[in-house]
């Protein structure tokens, strides 16, 4: 059974590169996609110029640029060849995902016990619910298909590094382990992060997305493009001589291009913050409730528990931003980037460097 | 006084805390590089000895207790002043919204991000009843109020939870403060290892190391005695441990019958006033020495593991050793030291010092004899796991002999005198903690929970309806409403809203002041929507 699991894990990471290559195809080629935009640059560059939407100073409530390629909140992304790619991106998650729960029940029926007690299993799980996530979110709003290319990029980075690096064989748990908190509060952790790596992705992309924005702004001599996503009114696209002055966006913002549109990408990236904060405060006051009947003290600034706390702060100081009008939205997402950064030293870099007592990771 | 109150604007502001939040996540940092004392104060000095010439510049900075710090107490403490000074003003003006009704409509409602007109029958005052009726089906807080012209307003309000959500996350941090304070103050722990077969009881001289919170005081402590009877331990082939299990007996009040209790790693022992917990375990080789003078000695050593198949390092001193017959006092250079490597599973390999399981399928012993003296007559306190350096570097003490030993055997040293190794006998470190505090902690991170959910997942909204008689008797019902948080779901309920009011739209001609239906213009002006009609 440890076998199949493992093996399984295998096949899972196989689907989800599939996947991605699936999401791969339509975010590059698809009608919205880099190479399907500099196909038709000309025609665009028509509509730019002859669509002078901020002209008239009045719209100030959708940050629509004359120049935004991607605008279409509520319709699917649009069919076609490229489109199928995508669809079958998404067919091959849900069976990645699939296989992926099939690893979880094989190690769990392996080891006679919940599936997420060393290292090995805490991300195996992590990217389950990351890759639940991400389907639940697909089905309730079809437009952000483009993400899944990130998505199961990240999910098969994750995998791999699990199957090659942290594998360990299935085993009963140690001592320490041996309570029902185990399964609460490691799940909600596991669940928490998952969800605030699934968060992380479109905190990212809308960076990159509002980046794209500014920088694609087109260049007007004497001024200046500012930060804000807040749209200018001004229709100074135009230069002097009355042509508009494209300017090339660099990588990674030049990825903004296929993207949905920035406003869109920062609400997900609050709400979905906003719903894995409490799970992580969950397993935070899991894990102290357990450790006062493991080790005598609720608290004790292990090194596992003080990472957990500044991943929390962290956290806390983006939904505080988020939520001060004065903060710009993308200061406030980059407080969301800096937490993910904790949350990733927290699972790789002090389980294999610090010494504590969440020695679960059994890497020795 | 203007400072002062500047400052405190400063203090209590968001950017102020945000930057204070960002400075506590940074604070707890070094906590995780450097060692800390209240985790392991073996670590510490192991850190100090090996970096002598970093140490002491980082005990300055407080770097191995900076949890205990004033810097980060400093960070923690003004965040929380500036927690406390922006929260009493908002639960004073979230109880003035709870009691004062939503405020009245305003003037122009299709400016609102939505609005609609309806048209119905009914004479105001009736409208109005059937609006508020409507909206309070559905819980919202409504307030009615007319005016002279006959225009009958209805204001509701919903969501008041998330601020109260929001508050008692906050006011329940506060609590986690006091929480971690109060069992600061009278809290008190003690650790001690205990050989099985022996027994301990609650004072603070029976503890290896201690510590008493400053609130409470060493006779204070609730009176129980534990005997430790047994130890097992279970492993898996690989070594791994699958099951710890101390037997214990314990009285609470003296003269009452031995109660037993299993003691397992989350299977603490809880008394009143105090709970036991079971934290580690080790090997306690029994020797036996009889001296130049047929003197016989018996002494249990707790070695301590180096690894996880528990090879285990230990030494026993007999300072009263080989003292001839008539003399009172101690013969420092015939005192006897034995260093010793202890395996539960010898190593095939028999210069390998490494045990290769940790329960003792083949025991043995390795031991060093010292002869000379020991240093104990100096005053200096003494590990009792290590020889004297300073003793072996002056030449005090010196080694005679290392032989391997199973259980019963014995090792005649040069003088005559036999060593023997008896077997050994299990032992476990116990901690023995109260605090006091905790009933609120968890009582408090309960609260944080519910709060934090209430708070995220509440929606502040309002609706406001603006009814005017119309000349055919029946009324003209303009509805606005206003989401004062994320909630992109408000669209649907607005439009459940109006649903429920039920009516008709108005026909072609509008008066002034109606939008269009679901209308976003954020600069429709009711001129502009005359024109549109």
């Amino acid at each position: 059974m440890a076998e199949l699991s493992d093996t399984l894990l295998l096949v899972a990471a196989v689907i989800y590169v599939a996947a991605m290559l699936g999401y791969l195809v339509e975010f590059a080629f698809g009608t919205r996609g880099a190479v399907a935009r500099v196909a038709t640059r000309p025609a665009r560059e028509l509509v730019a110029v002859g669509a002078p939407v901020g002209a008239s100073g009045v719209d100030i409530v959708s940050p629509v640029q004359p120049d935004q390629p991607v605008r279409e909140g509520g319709t699917t992304p649009a069919p076609g060849r490229t489109g199928v790619a995508g669809v079958i991106g998404v067919a091959l998650t849900v069976l990645g995902l699939a296989v992926h729960v099939g690893v979880l029940v094989t190690r769990g029926m392996a080891a006679g016990r919940v599936p997420w007690g060393n290292m090995y299993e805490f991300v195996v799980t992590l990217t389950a619910v990351f890759a639940l996530g991400w389907i639940v979110l697909l089905a309730l709003r079809p437009t952000l298909r483009p993400l899944g290319l990130f998505v199961t990029g990240a999910q098969a980075l994750l995998l791999g590094f699990a199957g090659l690096v942290l594998t360990t064989p299935a085993a009963p748990l140690m001592p320490a382990l041996q309570s029902v908190w185990l399964k609460i509060h490691v799940s909600a952790a596991a669940a928490a992060s998952g969800l605030f790596l699934l968060a992380f992705v479109p905190a990212a992309l809308y960076l990159i997305r509002a980046g794209y924005d500014v920088r694609s702004r087109p260049a007007v001599a004497g001024s200046g493009a500012t930060e804000s996503g807040v749209s200018e009114s001004d229709a100074s696209g135009l230069a002097a001589d009355g042509t508009p002055a494209p300017r090339v966006v660099g990588f990674p913002y030049s990825l903004g291009r296929a993207l949905p549109a920035a406003d869109t990408l920062e609400r997900l990236a609050f709400r979905l913050h906003a719903f894995a904060f409490p799970i992580w405060t969950l397993a935070i006051i899991c894990g102290a409730i357990w450790a006062e009947a493991a080790w005598g003290r609720y608290w004790g600034w292990d090194p596992k528990e003080t990472w957990s706390f500044i991943s929390w702060v962290a956290y806390a100081a983006y939904l505080h931003a988020r939520a001060t009008p004065s903060v710009k939205r993308t200061t406030a997402t980059w407080f969301a980037v800096a937490a993910w950064l904790t949350m990733v030293i927290n699972l790789y870099v002090i389980n294999f460097v610090a010494v504590g007592l969440h020695s679960y990771a059994g890497l020795d | 006084m203007r400072s002062v109150r500047a400052f405190w604007r400063w203090l209590t502001s968001m950017r102020t805390a945000l930057v204070l939040l960002l400075v506590l996540a940074i604070a707890a940092v070094p906590g995780s590089i450097f060692p800390q004392r209240a985790v392991s104060r073996e670590a510490v000095q192991e850190y100090i000895d090996e970096h002598p010439d970093l140490a002491p510049l980082l005990e300055r900075l407080w770097a191995f207790d900076v949890y205990a710090s004033p810097w980060f107490s400093a960070v923690y403490l003004l965040l929380f002043i500036s927690l406390v000074g922006c929260l009493v003003p908002r639960l004073r003006q979230h109880v003035v919204n709870l009691i004062k009704p939503p405020p009245d409509a305003p003037a122009r409602l299709a400016r609102l991000p939505h609005s609609t007109t309806r048209q119905v029958g009914q004479g105001p005052t009736e409208a109005a009843d059937a609006v508020r009726l409507a909206l309070r089906r559905s819980r919202w807080r409504t307030a009615q109020r007319s005016q002279a012209d006959g225009t009958v307003t209805v204001a509701a309000e919903k969501g008041y939870l998330k601020e109260t959500g929001n508050l008692l996350f906050h006011f329940a941090l506060l609590s986690l403060l006091v929480g971690l304070a109060w069992g600061s103050w009278y809290g008190w722990h003690g650790n001690r290892l205990v050989v099985a077969g022996d027994e301990f009881c609650n004072t603070l001289q029976q503890y290896d190391e201690y510590g008493l919170g400053a609130r409470t005081s060493a006779d204070r402590l609730p009176p129980f005695c534990v005997t430790l009877h047994d130890f097992t331990a279970e492993y898996l082939d690989t070594g791994q441990p699958i099951r710890y299990a101390a037997d214990v007996s314990y009285v609470e009040d003296l003269g009452e019958a031995p109660r037993s209790w299993t003691l397992q790693v989350n299977h603490p022992l809880r008394l009143s006033g105090a709970n036991v917990y079971l934290i580690g375990h080790g090997y306690a080789p029994v020797l036996r020495y009889t001296d130049r003078y047929d003197q016989v000695f018996t002494t249990t050593v707790p070695f301590l593991p180096v690894d996880g198949m528990l090879t285990s390092q230990g030494v026993a001193k007999f300072p009263y050793a080989n003292v001839p017959p008539g003399q009172t006092s101690a013969d420092p250079p015939a005192q006897l030291g034995l260093t010793g490597v202890y395996q539960p599973t010898a190593n095939p390999d028999p210069a390998v010092a490494a045990s290769i399981f940790p329960a003792e399928r083949d025991p043995v012993l390795t031991l060093t004899a010292w002869q000379g003296d020991l240093g104990l007559g100096s005053g200096a306190p003494q590990s009792v796991y290590a020889l004297d350096r300073r003793q072996i570097a002056l030449g005090r003490l010196t080694e005679i002999d290392t032989r391997t030993l199973r259980p019963g055997e014995s090792w005649t040293l040069p003088d005559g005198s036999t060593v023997e190794f008896l077997g050994t006998r299990p032992w476990v470190t116990v901690s023995i903690r109260h605090d006091p505090g905790q009933g609120l902690m968890l009582f408090g991170a309960g609260a944080v929970l519910v709060g934090l959910m209430v708070s995220l997942s509440g929606k502040r909204r309002r609706v406001w309806a603006r009814i005017r008689p119309t000349d055919d008797g029946g009324s003209l019902i303009t509805l606005g409403g206003l989401a004062r948080t994320e909630y992109p779901g408000f669209a649907d309920e607005f439009a459940r809203v109006v649903a429920q009011v039920g009516g008709s739209p108005p026909p072609e001609r509008e008066p002034a002041g109606v939008g269009d239906p679901g209308g976003r213009g954020g600069s429709a002006s009711p001129a502009v929507d005359q024109a549109k009609g």
